[in-house]
């Protein structure tokens, strides 16, 4: 059986990571940025089972267990947050969010 | 596993089950009494004592905690239960400690009564968080516990919602919070795919095998350091501490200035340790395994954090903020521990967290005091303080002189012995350019003294008398700053005990 060669997941992870990282970096609304950070996770959770299967030990599909619910966790927060903020701002924008400079 | 290998394990995380057992009582307790809460605080104190007696009690206990790998016959766990994590465990729970009694004080926390529960809940969170990464060798459970302790303080920092800079630094917290762990896992991940094992001492092993991809191992290695870089706030992933240090309540900034530093860098001196150091020489330096040149990157990131928390702290005019500049200087000095990498600088870490415990948390309380009164952390709110509240005034003065390192103070022991190290690990440069910064550091402190001491009291500056409770916590801080300034030969002698970080 030809399986797909690990190089594939690796790039396809690597991508999702780069498209997060810019979309923290380049988008204002919170809830978007948020959205890029889950990327950033589920990127590290692709590598980490694609390499659990080549390496053909379980711990990485273990550990994908546990990020997916750290992300769950993380995102309920969050979100808890960011209705905090709207209450008080109105806005969800992180560039009007600017009580605090140096 | 076997049974009888995870029956030993429990034994070495009693601290860490009874701390989840009176969490759990905490929370029931919250349901029973939620007409009177005042007792809440008296539980959560009590927890944490208890607690304190169970760490103590693990000097006597070394070993691994569920051991999951065997290699090389030896087998390594999840958790390393040694001297060294003993040690920052008592400086978390210590200073656990002093924040309940910090938020006895707080008129801030106080006037949420109704949620004190969940506010002692959430502490409790990241005290359990903070104890599994003190101890933790396996990439997983490091991950983990990082998260468990970010998760409660985003919370925490956030906590009194009403006002809206409460939510701002929350909202700051986690998303800079959240990208860095992001990046951290994505480097987790990455070590897993070069090494295909995710504990530490494996991975040591592994990566001595000179066939392994370089690159990709410093890539990985350098966005693992970005998690743990963010939890010690140092550059260039400081830029979350002045906003949430000035935002979040003061007990909270107290508690994440002193013990989530501490953790993180007991996180990061262990990765160190296990992960990059073949093995130690009869005068205690650590060699390096020679892949990448680790020590010339922490020796940069440590200048650059101090340089950048001192420079940046000398145009604040809230004294909160200040202090969490002075907090990220204070994480360049202690780095400047890890960088000599020998016993001795370690030594030096472990005095200066002592120190910096009493110092830190003292300026804190005497803020919060002041801030309870006046309503106002702004440093010309603090003109002719120095007349009217003698007390205060005076701590808060030997607080900022020992943080400058200045004699006859505790302050001035702490950056002694890391100097000493510098210079016995020939690295007179570096301690030159630390020397310089205390002096720029100077500056800033001073300026707090210049407003409470050199501008006259007009009618309108408050008289702040504390609490007698108050005034004995109070004291509890100032005096060993004091005395540890003199006569700190027992801080030495128990730092050198602690130094036992279990190897292969």
């Amino acid at each position: 059986m030809l399986s797909i060669p690990i190089e594939y997941y690796l790039i396809l992870s690597a991508f999702m990571f780069i498209v997060g990282v810019t979309g923290v970096l380049i988008r204002r609304n919170a809830i978007v940025v948020f959205m890029c950070i889950e990327l950033m996770l589920n990127a590290a959770n692709l590598s980490l089972v694609a390499f659990s299967s080549y390496h053909g030990n379980p711990v990485g599909q273990i550990f994908v267990f546990f990020v997916m619910t750290v992300a769950a966790a993380e995102a309920t927060v969050g979100l808890a947050i960011i209705i905090a903020i709207f209450r008080n701002k109105l806005t969800v924008n992180v560039d009007e969010i600017n009580i605090f400079k140096w | 596993m076997e049974l009888a290998n995870l029956y030993q394990s429990i034994n070495l995380i009693i601290p860490e089950i009874v701390l989840s057992i009176a969490l759990i009582v905490l929370v029931i307790a919250d349901l029973i009494f939620h007409t009177n809460k005042k007792i809440i605080p008296f539980i959560a104190g009590t927890g944490i004592l208890v607690t304190a007696i169970f760490v103590i009690n693990q000097f006597n206990y070394i070993g691994f905690a569920f051991s999951t790998a065997t290699h090389t016959a030896r087998s390594f766990g999840m958790l390393a239960v040694d001297s060294f994590g003993v040690f920052f465990k008592l400086i978390v729970i210590v200073s656990s400690f002093i924040i309940v009694l910090l938020s006895l004080a707080s008129d801030e926390i106080q006037k949420t009564t109704d949620r004190i529960g969940e506010y002692y809940a959430l502490i409790y969170g990241m005290i359990l968080g903070m104890f599994f990464m003190i101890t933790a060798t396996d990439l997983i459970l490091i991950y983990l516990s990082l998260e468990l302790l970010s998760l409660s303080s985003y919370v925490l920092a956030g906590f009194t919602k009403l006002r809206d800079r409460n939510s701002e630094a929350s909202l700051k917290y986690l998303l800079y919070g959240a990208v860095s762990s992001g990046l951290m896992l994505f480097g987790i991940s990455l070590v897993y795919g070069l090494t295909g094992s995710t504990n530490l001492y494996i991975i040591n092993t592994l990566i001595q095998n000179p066939h392994i991809n370089l690159f990709t191992l410093s890539f990985a290695t350098i966005l693992i350091f970005a998690g743990i870089g963010y939890k010690i706030s140092s550059a260039p992933f400081h830029f979350w501490t002045p906003d949430v240090y000035e935002g979040a309540p003061i007990t909270i900034t107290a508690f994440l200035s002193v013990a989530s530093k501490a953790a993180g860098f007991a996180l990061l001196i262990r990765f160190v340790k296990t992960v990059f150091v073949s093995y130690e020489t009869n005068e205690g330096f650590w060699s390096l395994i020679e892949v990448f040149d680790w020590q010339s990157i922490l020796v940069v990131i440590s200048i650059l954090t101090m340089t950048l928390g001192n420079f940046s702290a000398l145009w604040q005019n809230n004294l909160k903020r200040m202090l969490a500049y002075s907090s990220i200087a204070h994480a360049g000095y202690m780095l400047l521990g890890l960088v000599v990498l020998s016993n001795q600088g370690l030594i030096a870490i472990l005095i200066y967290f002592m120190i910096y415990l009493l110092m830190n948390l003292g300026a804190f309380l005497v803020v919060m005091l002041i801030a309870n009164k006046i309503n106002s952390e702004e440093i010309d709110d603090y003109n002719g303080l120095g007349f009217t509240s003698p007390l205060l005034s005076v701590s808060l003065a030997i607080f900022l002189i020992s943080l400058t390192g200045l004699p006859p103070t505790a302050g001035f022991i702490g950056k002694l012995y890391l100097f000493i190290a510098l210079v016995d690990a020939k690295m007179i440069a570096v301690a030159i350019i630390a020397l310089l910064n205390s002096v720029v550091s100077l500056y800033y402190y001073v300026r707090v003294l210049k407003h409470m001491y050199l501008v006259k009291a007009t009618a309108s500056t408050p008289s702040i008398i504390p609490s007698t409770s108050n005034a004995i916590l109070l004291l509890v801080l100032v005096v060993p700053v004091l005395i540890f300034g003199v006569y700190f030969q027992p801080l030495v002698e128990f730092a050198k005990d602690c130094i036992v970080i279990l190897g292969i």
